[in-house]
């Protein structure tokens, strides 16, 4: 029996329109066999928490550069909790001082993959997540 | 419009003539290089340019079959300025050193010019906020977050006189990066010049103004296409009226080249953009050399140094071809291009930032030898955020040991007439002609972008890229080579006090002014918007009464519509 697709959404929230990024992981993941929604650009938090709940995604992967992460990221992790939807792993790709990460990830993101990173160790990160914490198990 | 002789005038590409190579270099293969071959192998089998552009093992007279210097290098200051559009280069001025800068409130950012201007810099470049590049006031909800943070909150005019203040607009010059709503903040500079009591026709400095590049790379764009290339024309059209001496709009390949293209790919898809603005103009009625002399553009300096020299060469040498033969201007000014290059930022690595010095050393000294007219260089802390005083400093500092210490200002073109770089050249040329007349074929470049096409092209070309860096075929040190531990470097912060700073500014400008005379000023606005009048005069009253950057974009919406695109991965 074939294995269940890892179903991802790519998001751009906030304003900014740089979507080099997004575009390239969006191209990998779907080369490395997972099913990837991308929403296109200037995403609400909101608008990003009813596309995941409506795709049914396991993994949220949120590409931010403009130094909004700390008001974008926090809204969208207090919508997933309200929707229930905690088992739904969130990762952001993009420009983060490491002086946030700390609390981020208290927030519940479970990765920041930051200039750099391989498409590979992504997709490595996803399959191991989602291999070890199935969503809804 | 293209025809036969035109094509006919084409410098000969070297790759379209079989090569072949003198009695003497064909003896050199033979014996010594088969022999060097034979005893150690080169490091790979294919070199190639950072846009994955093949380069041959050595270049000589065999390609440059078909070139001639008198018709395809020239003389400076001469068609088709391949050494460049002044006979004495830097010899006679420097390029401008344009630092880019803005970041928090209208008072931090004016803090930063002085001081840049004192430390020697010799023109202003405005970095705008997402929420103001987006035409959104600092209090409206999609602002949320973003206030201050890419670049400078400007909401209304009464920012953008304190922006300026003390700064006498009559002796600066001022580059303003914003697109969508370039017209808006245009008319707020102008109002802020008259109340300084400055000439407008003494006015200097450029307006990005280029919305074909957002549809194509940056994203930043408001409207759908149509009104969007009016609000251009309209400014182009005062501009050349009203103030001679402004750049109306900067023609930028920049932010496709950041977006993944590769280096013939932004200039080709920089100058068809070009060529769409002059036909909106010509269409509009305006006579070709009353406006091309304002036309400038914007490249990119990435990292490989001479591809870089040639694709300013390169974009030159067609735009010069476009002008005399596709529109028939007459006056050299209109033939000339005239660019601005910055280092570029994608380039720059989160790792080891330190090396970023090194690397925008290398990029400024490729946009000086293509002869750029003004520059920015990046900081080496870009890859993280804004950057701090002291990384800007050294920034502005590399531009200067560049002017004064290495020389290379001495001579104009000092590529010139080397096989290489002549070659490569001629070949970048050839790249470009095929890509806009593709564009062309397609029926222009709004046409293009409504099917994808440069879009797609720059997407392909970007994953390309990263998996030459994933597969380490393409090496970057500091990130897949050459890893080190390291710890964090210093980093501006921009809190959101400057939201909080913005809106209490709102509050106060909103219950200051006469919201009667706003009220009556966005609907004269709103009533042109929806004929076929140059919105400029429009807007200047609207600002000059303090109506918000917000509510004359939100005037604008509610007669153009936005644009929404179907993305393309």
């Amino acid at each position: 029996m074939p294995e269940k697709k890892i179903r991802v959404l790519i998001a751009k929230p906030g304003l900014d329109g740089h979507d080099r990024g997004a575009k390239v992981i969006a191209r990998a993941l779907r080369d490395a066999g997972m099913e990837v929604i991308y929403t296109g650009l200037r995403q609400t938090p909101e608008m990003i928490a009813s596309a995941a709940a409506q795709e049914d995604v396991d993994v949220i992967g949120l590409s931010i550069l403009s130094g909004a992460h700390n008001t974008l990221c926090t809204r969208l992790m207090g919508l997933l909790r309200a929707k229930g939807m905690t088992d739904v792993t969130v990762l952001i790709g993009g420009i983060i001082p490491e002086a946030d990460m700390a609390a981020l990830k208290k927030a519940g993101v479970a990765e920041i993959f930051l200039p750099g990173t391989t498409t590979q160790a992504i997709v490595d990160f996803i399959r191991q997540r989602v291999a070890a914490a199935p969503r809804g198990a | 419009m293209r025809d036969e002789s035109e094509r006919k005038s084409s410098p000969t590409s070297s790759s379209e003539v079989p090569r072949k190579p003198s009695p003497g270099e064909r003896e050199w293969e033979g014996k010594t290089l088969q022999a060097t071959l034979a005893a150690s192998p080169e490091r790979a089998s294919d070199f190639t340019t950072v846009s994955s552009y093949p380069i041959r093992r050595l270049y000589t007279e065999a390609d440059l079959a078909g070139w001639s210097p008198e018709r395809d290098l020239g003389s400076p200051g001469e068609p088709p300025y391949t050494r460049g559009i002044h006979p004495t280069m830097y010899r006679s001025r420097l390029w401008t050193m344009r630092q880019f800068a803005g970041f928090g409130t209208a008072q931090d950012t004016n803090r930063r010019f002085r001081y840049l201007l004192a430390q020697g810099q010799t023109g202003l470049s405005v970095a705008f906020d997402l929420p103001t590049l987006m035409g959104y006031d600092s209090d409206h909800a999609m602002s949320e977050g973003e206030v201050g943070k890419c670049g400078v909150a400007i909401s209304s005019l009464a920012d953008m006189e304190t922006l300026f203040d003390r700064i006498p607009l009559g002796d600066v010059t001022t580059s303003m990066t914003i697109n969508s709503p370039a017209a808006v903040i245009w008319a707020m500079y102008l109002a802020v010049a008259e109340k300084q009591g400055a000439d407008w026709r003494k006015l200097s400095g450029t307006l990005q103004n280029d919305i074909l590049k957002e549809y194509i790379a940056q994203k930043e764009y408001i409207y759908p296409p149509e009104p969007s290339m009016r609000l251009v024309t309209d400014t182009i059209e005062f501009g050349a009226k009203h103030t001679p001496k402004f750049n109306s709009i900067s023609i930028s390949g920049y932010h496709i080249r950041e977006a993944g293209s590769t280096a013939i790919q932004e200039l080709a898809f920089t100058l068809r953009d070009g060529i769409e603005y002059v036909e909106d103009c010509l269409r509009r009625g305006l006579q070709i050399d009353d406006f091309a002399p304002r036309l400038s553009f914007f490249f990119n300096a990435h990292n490989d140094f001479f591809e870089e020299i040639a694709k300013y060469r390169a974009a030159r040498r067609i735009w010069q071809r476009v002008m005399r033969e596709r529109f028939s201007a007459k006056n050299p000014r209109s033939w000339a291009l005239r660019f601005h290059a910055q280092t570029a930022g994608c380039s720059l690595t989160a790792q080891q930032p330190y090396n970023n010095v090194v690397r925008t050393a290398v990029q400024a000294l490729a946009a000086v030898l293509g002869g750029t007219q003004s520059l920015h260089t990046n900081s080496l802390d870009e890859a993280w955020a804004l950057p701090t005083e002291s990384a800007a400093t050294i920034a502005l500092r590399t531009q200067q040991i560049l002017a004064h210490e290495s020389g290379v200002t001495n001579t104009a073109d000092p590529f010139g007439g080397s096989y290489f770089v002549e070659a490569l050249t001629n070949e970048i040329e050839r790249g470009a002609w095929d890509y806009i007349e593709k564009i062309d074929a397609l029926g222009g470049m709004v046409a293009a972008i409504e099917r994808g096409y440069p879009q797609r092209e720059i997407a392909d070309a970007a994953y390309r890229y990263q998996v030459a860096v994933d597969s380490k075929e393409k090496i970057i040190v500091g990130t897949n080579a050459y890893v080190a531990d390291e710890k964090p470097i210093e980093i501006l912060q921009i809190d959101e006090s400057v939201a909080q700073h913005q809106a209490e500014r709102l509050r106060r400008l909103r219950a200051d002014r006469s919201n009667d005379e706003v009220e009556r000023r966005l609907g004269a606005l709103r009533k042109s918007a929806a004929g076929s009048e140059n919105l400029m005069p429009y807007l200047y009253e609207a600002v000059k009464a303090y109506a918000t950057l917000g509510e004359i974009c939100d005037a604008l919406r509610q007669v153009f519509g936005v644009h929404d695109e179907a993305a393309i991965t």
